[in-house]
């Protein structure tokens, strides 16, 4: 039993360490990205057209990374400047799921086919779940 | 990919994002060091999930054999499945690429790949944040979302499933 901890426990390590220089280099990329981005450039890309301003949502929220609570936050301040509910709905969906900026860790863990698809599939679903939202709570 | 040209590839990255940093410090130098603060508060943060991820993998490997994986997990693991991989998505914690690691060895051991996608897609349900949301978007806005994305993640996961395995 102990030796068959070790090997778990070593192999994990192994893998951990296989994908640290994966992980700095994503984490080092968001941390640039906020601070040479200032947010409030975003709000003035959206139109008042229901595709294409889901569309800029998505593709704003698949560029951007971080905690989800700073997608809330800023979708918070565009719901205030005007930008409709589906653009800050696919923005928030996309902020998630889409990851740009992690597509390089992905690809080298999960293999560059599942990684593409995922991401693309995701960008598409972030515009699709947030026409669906916007309209049932319109129907409500 | 060889293994040692996937580690390789890891490393060229970090260098490639490195080098960026130092072009930034000679563009622009006053973002360097709210960089490099923003970084280390992202690492401090996420240093307990990465040793929940540790402690999750040694324990996966020392109890889960691949047989097990492929039969709750695999090409035959039906709605229990889908189940989950929504449920461990929507419990799991911390940044979305600090669970590469293990589902890279959970893919390697035979998990489906649209289980891997609906567990990629559900980290976006989280529970804590819940709370939050509702504060930002209101109650009704966030069950609906809610909802609506745990569907979403099934059909994701099945797309992206059927994209990975047709033949090229």
């Amino acid at each position: 039993m102990d030796k068959k901890l070790v090997i778990a426990v070593k192999k994990a390590a192994r893998a951990l360490y296989k994908s640290l220089p994966i992980l700095l280099g994503v984490i080092l990329l968001i941390s640039l990205l906020n601070i040479l981005i200032p947010k409030n450039i975003y709000s003035s890309l959206f139109s008042h057209n229901i595709i294409l301003d889901s569309t800029i949502g998505s593709v704003l929220g698949s560029i951007l990374a971080g905690n989800p609570i700073t997608s809330y936050v800023i979708g918070g301040e565009f719901l205030k400047q005007g930008v409709s509910l589906v653009a800050v709905t696919a923005f928030i969906v996309a902020w998630v799921t889409v990851g740009i900026v992690q597509l390089p860790a992905e690809i080298t863990l999960l293999g560059k086919k599942f990684a593409v698809a995922r991401n693309i599939t995701a960008f598409v679903f972030a515009i699709i779940v947030a026409l669906v939202t916007v309209a049932i709570m319109v129907v409500i | 990919m060889k293994k040692s040209e996937q580690s390789d590839t890891g490393w060229y990255f970090l260098a490639g994002v490195i080098i960026l940093y130092i072009i930034v410090a000679l563009i622009k130098p006053a973002a360097l060091l709210p960089s490099l603060k923003f970084f280390l508060n992202i690492i401090i943060k996420i240093i307990p999930v990465f040793i929940l991820i540790f402690i999750l993998m040694a324990v996966i490997n020392l109890f889960v054999t691949t047989k097990k994986l492929v039969k709750y997990f695999g090409k035959k693991s039906g709605v229990k499945g889908w189940i989950a991989a929504i449920i461990t998505g929507i419990i799991s914690t911390g940044p979305i690429y600090l669970w590469y690691p293990l589902l890279n060895d959970l893919q390697k051991g035979g998990v489906r790949n649209g289980l891997i996608a609906a567990f990629l897609y559900n980290r976006a349900v989280k529970i804590p944040l819940l709370a939050l949301m509702i504060v930002y978007f209101g109650l009704t806005y966030t069950i609906i979302l809610t909802i609506v994305m745990i569907i979403a993640s099934i059909f994701q996961g099945l797309i992206v499933e059927e994209i990975v395995e047709a033949k090229a």
